[in-house]
């Protein structure tokens, strides 16, 4: 298991990435292309002494997008999308790989912290745990003056005022009331509007929301995404809203870009991603939001498995594994027979299980990247019996998407072979008013349904 | 209590509840004063029912599920009665209780990695499980339970010998819940236990416990903060304020037809996909330790009436079946002259808004 | 005190009482622990500042006005724990060993805070090269045994010309200042270690991070951010050190290094010469440094150990106040429906 990650180096680069077609004209206020953010994995003790990379996680894997001024974009995702890293990058907090981030026109991406320090009036961020951003041990006037000090905005009385200002502003009000406090006499919905006082007390243009009501309660959410609306009128603020939910990006988004595993899969306005939602994790999303909805019942079709290991993305397409309408080019691999044949020996019987596992052997050489899956027979059989296994496994649902991946089955020397059609990562393309990168929408899907075994 | 009070108060009940809970206080102590934490709380569980005990932070319900099983932190105590199986579980000794938690009362926390070891393997998780609670139990024996009970979670035999790392988040809460089904206990107290993971995994994590009373006839207390996980996994709902459940009744009847104005607010307040307008609850809940006169809920409350911030309200089944403690829906005997005058609400200042 | 301020019925402690407050809720067995131990240590904190008052004659005086002492003679009203084989007075000696000691360890602590400390915030917030030779310099330290370590530096630092030492020696004297630096040496990476660890999990705290967005610098972040998270653990690492640093006093002392039996009384330097004397049955000149020794090491780590439990917060234990729920009237349940 990767041992905790050390950011890479930063190096030069700024690709030209597809700009986000949806974007109306005009200068975005932000635009990100093919950005990347890897933290190397270091191995052993050795390893780790001579700085040797040991593999690399993809936090966010060539990112693109613009936010256009006064809009509100979500990035929505759940963990391990890399929405978080993301947003960090964004704030100047972790140091891109590659790619480039503008502000107005000037590149961040690969600002020095000291170049980027005067940015930081402009773009500020609200972090998700309201119990854990304030200084326990700094009062609410101190905290809220620390910004315009850092930044040797006013001084004196002008500071005082600016603080009063802002605190009222939030709502925390009357102000004398708040002013002496320290974080610990405070509750969750009032840390945050501490919070975001201390985010617009500056005057910026772009506030960086990580997940800002998730930890609250329901019925406090809405009195803070209100606020947030309000000074978002009032002040003519930019929203970027990292969210795992959503049903709150439906209802304060204007767009919303959907990230799985370190890559947008599907961005486009609210309206239109809500009400047709294209891609299978988009979809399968949706359909998953716990409701209380009494007419509501389980959602039918749950994608199966969970999101993969970020240190070891799945080949092609990440999310095919888990995709009920995946097919050839989605990138088969030698791992997703493994999780076929894991998946079979959950429900079978133990006799069942003992046996085919004494016929197939170890699978654990499956866990490695290959176009192509080799089954030896363990002590229980011979070829003849992997093959038969094999196919046992496809008659008994041939409707499970891997076999559409499998191109052929060849046995011969002692072994039985699967070979894969070759899978390619999807890329942002645009279709009706939205973008989505999946292969059933970039012209392969005309051929979804072939392009597997023909029998 | 006497007979026939108890049965108007629950009159279809044949004896064959698992969990009966009657008048149950919890109370921390504070220098402030007692903390009433959980306030004379009752109900009810059928072999094979899912209960949702809903509520905010600070509600009492995380409390309440872990007064039923007798696993309060010292400085607290309980009072009232929660029969299972012939006994008061609050009249028992520790000792008398940790027999019965695990191979009776089975506990899921919200996060698995307290319940796994993470330097024994999953076999050997299971092995001490089935061994404390059935010992002479054969190594063989254990196996076959445990790769049923993983069967039942969909988790894959192969991986019988990894270690809790090397599962993700989602597969280790199921870990933990095979690992307290394979005693097959009669009720389970499931704390949050979604609340940690992804959207998806949760829905399959929903959809595992909602088969669970098929598969295994286990009733279940399933306590959470999320309205959407009760409608779509329980049969009935509790929900809970201040220290008291305020409503309490069929899933289905009470999110379609609240009786409780705290209940109707909170789904009000809740924001789902068909969400077209914000709102909320105003004001704050209250401080336990002094907590309001009367009906704990009538500061905020939008229809408060003034019998409301006087006496204490008494529980009443509506003509839909739910029991309710709202003094809107009676009993009009006890309710004096000018009682149902509207309560002109103090102006809630902002400072006192959560 | 200021009074009172009410926001839903809470009232809000002073500053003072808040900082208090641990001590004054600690119960049970830790409390026994931390004012036994702040007895023992403040007694000899005492006698070591009040050395010349406690103390009937000098530390090297063999005789008074009435003559020479007698030479190894047993505890009496004269002499309350006997004379040396030097005719120096038993009790006068462990006095000035206190003073002694309390100066070499208050120095050799003081000095390892103000190195350790600020090395390992700097070392833990910015990581990189800087933090790799730290370690490994600091684990390199941690390796060589202790007394071996204090010993070398004594030696290296004896006779040394540096203005700085010179300095200090003015004022405490050459041995002592010696042997403080030598204790220094030995103890400064643990305040490094510890602090290094607690900023490395206080760096990656959200508010600090927060810091970071708002554009705040290193300094200030550490300054303020950190530095209160960090500085927690230190009173308790400084005790411990404390304690420690009397037994390897004691054990330069006992090898002949550092202190110089003219310049100051040591327990340890007294301990060796009485070796000789415990198989003539001579036990005073033994039993009495030895003690000293002991009871102000078990003086300060009960203080350490007890802080510990104190300030800990996964230690410390809430003052229970115990509850009772008075019994209720049993409540009328109504009849169905309105």
């Amino acid at each position: 298991m990767p041992t905790k990650p050390e950011a890479a180096v930063p190096h030069r680069s700024s690709e030209e990435g597809p700009p986000d077609a949806a974007s109306s004209a005009g200068e975005p206020l932000l635009s990100v292309r093919d950005l990347h953010v890897h933290f190397s994995i270091h191995g052993s003790f050795v390893q780790r002494l001579l700085n040797r990379e040991a593999g690399s996680v993809k936090a966010v894997d060539g990112v693109s997008l613009d936010v256009q001024p006064g809009e509100v974009l979500g990035v929505v995702g759940e963990s391990g999308s890399g929405k978080t890293t993301l947003g960090r990058a964004l704030m100047g907090l972790v140091a891109p790989s590659s790619g480039s981030i503008r502000y107005r026109g000037q590149e961040v991406a690969t600002a020095s912290e000291r170049a980027f320090r005067p940015l930081r009036r402009k773009i500020q961020m609200i972090f998700q745990d309201p119990h854990a951003s304030l200084n326990p041990s700094m009062d609410l006037e101190t905290a809220l003056a620390h910004p315009l000090r850092i930044h040797k905005q006013t001084s004196g009385e002008q500071t005082r005022q600016r603080v009063r200002e802002s605190l009222e502003r939030v709502g925390l009000s009357p102000v004398d009331r708040f002013i002496h406090k320290l974080p610990g006499d405070l509750s969750g919905g009032q840390k945050q509007r501490a919070v975001i006082a201390r985010a617009i007390i500056l005057g910026p243009d772009l506030l960086v929301a990580d997940e800002p009501v998730s930890m609250l309660d329901m019925s406090v959410r809405a009195k803070i995404l209100e606020l947030m609306l309000d000074l978002k009128r009032d002040l003519g603020l930019t929203y970027v809203y990292i969210t795992h939910d959503l049903a709150t990006a439906k209802f304060f988004c204007d767009r919303v870009a959907i990230m799985y595993l370190g890559r947008v899969v599907e961005i486009g306005p609210t309206a239109e991603i809500f009400a047709d939602p294209k891609h299978p994790y988009t979809k399968a999303l949706l359909s998953a939001i716990p409701d209380p909805d009494p007419e509501r019942s389980l959602p039918a079709e749950l994608p199966r498995g969970e999101i993969p290991d970020a240190a070891a993305p799945p080949h092609g397409c990440a999310f095919h594994p888990r995709c009920p309408r995946a097919f050839g080019p989605c990138g088969w691999e030698a791992r997703d027979l493994r999780t076929l044949l894991e998946e079979h020996w959950a429900a079978v019987d133990l006799e069942d299980y003992e046996r085919e596992r004494g016929v197939v052997g170890d699978v654990d050489h499956l866990q490695e990247r290959g176009h192509t899956a080799v089954l030896r027979p363990g002590g229980g059989g011979d070829v003849g019996d992997v093959r038969a296994l094999v196919e046992r496994l496809r008659a008994a649902d041939p409707d499970e998407p891997f076999w559409r991946g499998v191109r052929s089955i060849e046995d011969g020397d002692g072994e039985v072979r699967l070979v894969f059609s070759d899978g390619r990562d999807p890329s942002l393309q645009p279709v009706d008013q939205v973008q989505v990168a999946c292969h059933l929408y970039d012209g392969d899907g005309a051929h979804r349904q072939t392009g597997g075994l023909s029998r | 209590m006497s007979e026939t009070q108890d049965e108007r108060f629950r009159p279809e009940a044949a004896r064959t509840d698992v969990l009966s809970v009657r008048d149950l206080r919890v109370w921390y102590g504070t220098e402030r004063g007692p903390v009433r934490a959980v306030d004379g709380v009752d109900f009810d569980l059928r072999p094979g029912e899912t209960l949702g005990l809903v509520g905010e932070s600070g509600c009492g319900k995380s409390t309440l599920g872990r007064g039923v099983l007798g696993l309060l932190p010292t400085g607290a105590r309980a009072a009232g009665a929660v029969h299972f199986r012939g006994d008061n579980l609050v009249e028992l000794s520790d000792k008398q209780m940790q027999t019965r938690r695990g191979p009776e009362l089975g506990l899921i926390f919200q996060e698995p990695m307290t319940r796994l070891n993470p330097l024994m393997r999953i076999s050997q998780h299971f092995e001490e499980t089935l061994r404390v609670h059935e010992s002479g139990i054969s190594k063989d024996e254990i196996r076959i339970r445990a790769l049923g009970a993983l069967r039942g979670m969909g988790i894959p035999p192969t991986r019988y010998r990894n270690y809790p790392h090397e599962f993700s988040g989602g597969m280790r809460q199921r870990l933990m819940i095979a690992l307290t089904l394979v005693l097959r206990p009669a009720l389970i107290v499931a704390d949050e236990p979604t609340t940690s993971l992804d959207v998806l995994v949760e829905a399959q994590i929903i959809r595992i416990l909602h088969d669970l009373r098929r598969n295994f006839d286990t009733a279940m207390l399933l306590i959470t903060h999320n309205l959407g996980i009760v409608a779509e996994a329980c049969d009935r709902v509790a929900v809970m304020y201040a220290g008291h459940i305020v409503e309490e009744g069929d899933a289905k009847q009470v999110f379609s037809a609240p009786a409780h104005p705290y209940t109707r607010e909170l789904l009000r307040s809740t924001i789902s996909l068909r969400t077209t307008g914000l709102h909320y609850i105003p004001g704050a809940p209250p401080d336990l330790a002094d907590p309001p006169s009367g009906c704990t809920f009538h500061p905020r409350c939008p229809d408060a009436m003034a019998v409301c911030r006087d006496q204490d309200p008494v529980e009443v089944r509506t003509s839909g079946g739910q029991r309710v403690a709202c003094w809107l829906h009676g009993p009009d005997a006890r309710i004096p002259d000018g009682g149902r005058e509207p309560l002109s609400r103090q102006e809630i200042s902002v400072a006192d808004e959560a | 005190m200021s009074g009172p301020e009410t926001v839903r019925g809470e009232a809000r402690p002073s500053r003072l009482s808040r900082v208090t407050k641990p001590f004054r809720d600690v119960q049970g067995q830790s409390r026994w622990l931390l004012w036994t131990g702040v007895a023992l240590t403040l007694t000899f904190i005492l006698v070591a500042i009040f050395a010349p008052l406690v103390a009937p004659y000098d530390f090297n005086q063999v005789g008074d006005a009435a003559g020479r002492f007698p030479k190894q003679a047993p505890p009496s009203a004269e002499h309350w724990f006997g004379t040396s084989v030097r005719a120096e007075d038993v009790f006068s000696r462990v006095v000035f060993g206190a003073r002694t000691a309390v100066q070499v360890v208050a120095l050799a602590v003081i000095v390892s805070m103000v190195v350790g400390v600020p090395l390992g915030l700097v070392s833990g917030y910015f990581g990189g090269w800087l933090d790799r030779v730290l370690v490994l310099i600091a684990d390199a330290l941690f390796a060589f045994p202790y007394l071996l370590l204090a010993i070398v530096i004594a030696f290296l630092l004896a006779d040394s010309d540096n203005w700085l030492i010179r300095l200090v020696s003015g004022a405490v004297g050459e041995g002592v200042t010696t042997a403080a630096l030598a204790i220094t040496v030995v103890y400064v990476p643990q305040y490094f270690r510890v602090v290094r660890n607690s900023t490395l999990s206080a760096r990656e705290a959200t508010y600090v991070e927060a810091a970071r967005a708002l554009g705040a610098r290193p300094r200030t972040i550490i300054g303020r951010y950190i530095f209160g998270n960090v500085i927690q653990s230190v009173p308790v690492i400084g005790t411990l050190n404390a304690a420690d640093a009397i037994l390897t006093l004691a054990g330069l002392g006992f090898l002949g290094y550092g202190i110089q039996p003219t310049e100051a009384a040591e327990w340890g330097y007294d301990l060796q010469r009485a070796v000789v004397d415990v198989p003539a049955d001579i036990w005073w000149t033994a039993v009495f440094p030895g003690m000293a020794i002991v009871l102000f090491v078990v003086g300060l780590t009960l203080v350490g150990e007890g802080l510990n439990d104190t300030l800990n917060p996964t230690l410390r234990k809430r003052r229970i106040v115990p509850v009772h729920i008075p019994p209720r009237a049993a409540r009328a349940k109504e009849a169905p429906t309105r």
